[in-house]
């Protein structure tokens, strides 16, 4: 019985709806592909979202913001040390 | 080390961040308020089954698209910030800051993400009811993650539920609760939150105000006007009632900012309220550029105090009584926070000589005494005044904080005088023949950021000079980087987010001339 409710819950979303034996993550992966190539001032925007991150994670992350304590000491008693240092000074 | 602090850099570090957070800000408030509009809206295509409803929806759920889509991870830089220019704060705030801000990626991730997919994607393919979920839950998700972010900026401004661990030098969290339900916390969100309702009610409005000027898309723009203008009248009252309070906190937690925002130098019972004033240009204590009297003022009589307190006569401290100390009112003065804070530090430091010299016995008797909670009622509460040599450092900026303050407050009145007029216009059906009022709501648009910007200038300027309430000053949580760098990354960023604001003004106003998809030819 159980089975039969969950098969009507997941029937309310054509997405979940088995149309031919395909997986969930065939469905899933459908869904999105689908979507995006509906898009028409999305394409734009994803393209300005993916320079975005790369810009974000590649250039700056990678060149400009190392993580001060981690790039400069090896374990977290040397970074409390340091600032512990910096504090009392 | 920190008496040789290089104060360019604390500069340039504090006006990145601040560059950052304002650039960040332009896109985060109208995604909280726009997708609680488009939740209404499509609430009520379900339950009418108007198409003309969901085709309006479709259209503000563009422009939340764009908005989105430029905006998201503008704030991870801030995080990258934290670890590269101001590490003592980052490594000092400990796992406060951490869980938090790893709620909201997850919370961010898992609710927005996944169900922005379905709200962009779903439209036919779930059920209309189903849809309306996502939608309902995309604004959820958005307004939730934006608690934690304020969980976290609340601590700051009034740290709670932690302790401080000597031996790691940072904050460990004692009590989850105790910081995510903290007053100032509540208060935060539900404040921010609200201004951003009401930022996106005014953007709402004042795009509908440009169809009726251009005689275009007449029913989009009387519907969107009256759900905007309902939602806008609501916001704003919440908004008002949410910033009494928040002052009303500020007055307890953070009394030299309030001070400031209310331009307060001199305490006093029955204090007036400076509704409208001019600082004057000459400063009128030579020895702090920070305090400048006022050279035109219009004060209500008593109205301050009866904010602050509740009673019309109640004693307001200003400026100078928390410098110099009130005794008749058990103020103390600065002098001896500097003095207890010395102490705290001075303790601090011998614990940390002796266990590098091996000297157990005064390490665990200054460890004990750090751990104490007396002495960290009495003394490690003023940790932060240790560093402070000079009490006039003490004193935010009076007039950015003043100016801020009441542009954010005079404008908050704007808008809901506004919605309330744009609303009666809208339900009598003269909206169209006002053209003065139409131009008037487009040009309230860039007054919404204004008085956003405003309100987080009064919130990070005002309680300066710290970083954390009376732990740690500004200047002390600064990395020790070349300063050069700094400003090399300031204007990368610079340069980075304007080309993020025009694309953002350019494919958006572009949009809009364009129109709902449905009308166009």
């Amino acid at each position: 019985m159980r089975w039969k409710l969950n098969f009507i819950f997941l029937r309310s979303f054509p997405l979940f709806t088995p149309r031919v034996q395909e997986n969930v993550f065939i469905r899933i992966f459908r869904f999105y592909y689908d979507g995006f190539r509906s898009m028409t001032v999305g394409r734009r925007l994803w393209l300005i979202i993916l320079i975005k991150l790369f810009v974000f994670f590649i250039l700056l992350r990678l060149f400009f913001f190392p993580d001060f304590l981690k790039s400069r000491f090896d374990t977290d008693k040397e970074r409390g040390e340091y600032v512990l240092e910096q504090l009392t000074q | 080390m920190i008496d040789s602090i290089d104060l360019s850099l604390v500069n340039w570090s504090r006006g990145q961040f601040a560059l950052t957070a304002y650039y960040h800000w332009l896109f985060v408030p109208l995604t909280l308020g726009l997708s609680l509009i488009l939740a209404f809206m499509e609430t009520m295509y379900v339950r009418t089954g108007d198409e003309k409803w969901k085709n309006i929806t479709k259209f503000w759920m563009t422009l939340f698209g764009i908005n989105f889509a430029i905006g998201v991870a503008t704030g991870i830089i801030m995080e990258f910030e934290f670890g590269t220019n101001w590490s003592n704060y980052s490594w000092f705030v400990g796992d406060i800051f951490g869980a938090p801000l790893a709620i909201e990626g997850i919370m961010a991730f898992f609710l927005e993400s996944t169900f922005l997919a379905v709200m962009f994607f779903g439209w036919n393919k779930i059920s209309r009811k189903w849809h309306l979920a996502s939608t309902w839950l995309v604004a959820i998700g958005a307004n939730l993650s934006a608690l934690w972010i304020l969980v976290a900026n609340a601590w700051m401004q009034h740290p709670v539920g932690m302790h401080f661990n000597p031996e790691t030098a940072r904050n460990e969290m004692l009590n989850f609760w105790e910081v995510l339900f903290s007053p100032v916390a509540v208060m935060k969100w539900l404040h921010t939150t609200a201004s951003g309702f009401v930022l996106a009610a005014v953007f709402v409005t004042g795009i509908s105000a440009w169809f009726l000027l251009k005689k275009r898309e007449n029913l989009l723009a009387r519907r969107s006007i009256m759900v905007a203008a309902t939602f806008g009248i609501l916001s704003s009252l919440f908004l008002i009632w949410s910033g009494d309070q928040s002052t009303r906190q500020i007055v307890h937690v953070q009394p030299m900012k309030f001070a400031a925002i209310e331009g307060l130098y001199h305490g006093q019972e029955g204090a007036g309220l400076v509704a409208i004033g001019v600082m004057s240009q000459t400063a009128d204590d030579p020895e702090n550029e920070n305090i400048k009297d006022f050279a035109v003022r219009v004060e209500i009589p008593n109205f301050l105090s009866y904010m602050a307190y509740g009673k019309f006569d109640a004693f307001v401290p200003g400026v100078i009584d928390l410098i110099n100390g009130n005794p008749e009112r058990n103020i103390i003065s600065s002098a001896e926070k500097m003095e207890k804070g010395k102490y705290a530090r001075e303790i601090l430091k011998e614990m940390k000589d002796a266990r590098a010299a091996d000297d157990f016995v005064t390490y665990e008797a200054r460890k004990a005494m750090l751990m104490d909670p007396e002495f960290q009622e009495n003394y490690f509460r003023y940790f932060g005044y240790g560093f402070i040599d000079d009490p006039g450092r003490l004193i935010p900026n009076v007039p950015i904080s003043f100016y801020s303050f009441h542009i954010m407050v005079g404008l908050g009145f704007w808008f809901l005088a506004f919605f309330i007029l744009a609303l009666l216009m809208a339900w009598r059906d003269t909206l169209a023949r006002r053209r003065g009022f139409l131009r008037l709501a487009i040009w309230t648009i860039p007054l919404a950021y204004l008085a956003s910007m405003a309100g987080w200038t009064v919130a990070e300027m005002g309680r300066q000079p710290w970083v954390i309430q009376d732990l740690l000053p500004t200047f002390a949580a600064v990395s020790q980087i070349d300063a050069g760098m700094v400003q090399v990354t300031f204007w990368l960023f610079a340069v980075i987010f304007t080309t993020l604001a025009i694309a953002e003004v350019r494919i958006m106003t572009r949009q809009i001339k364009l129109g709902p998809k449905e009308g166009r030819k």
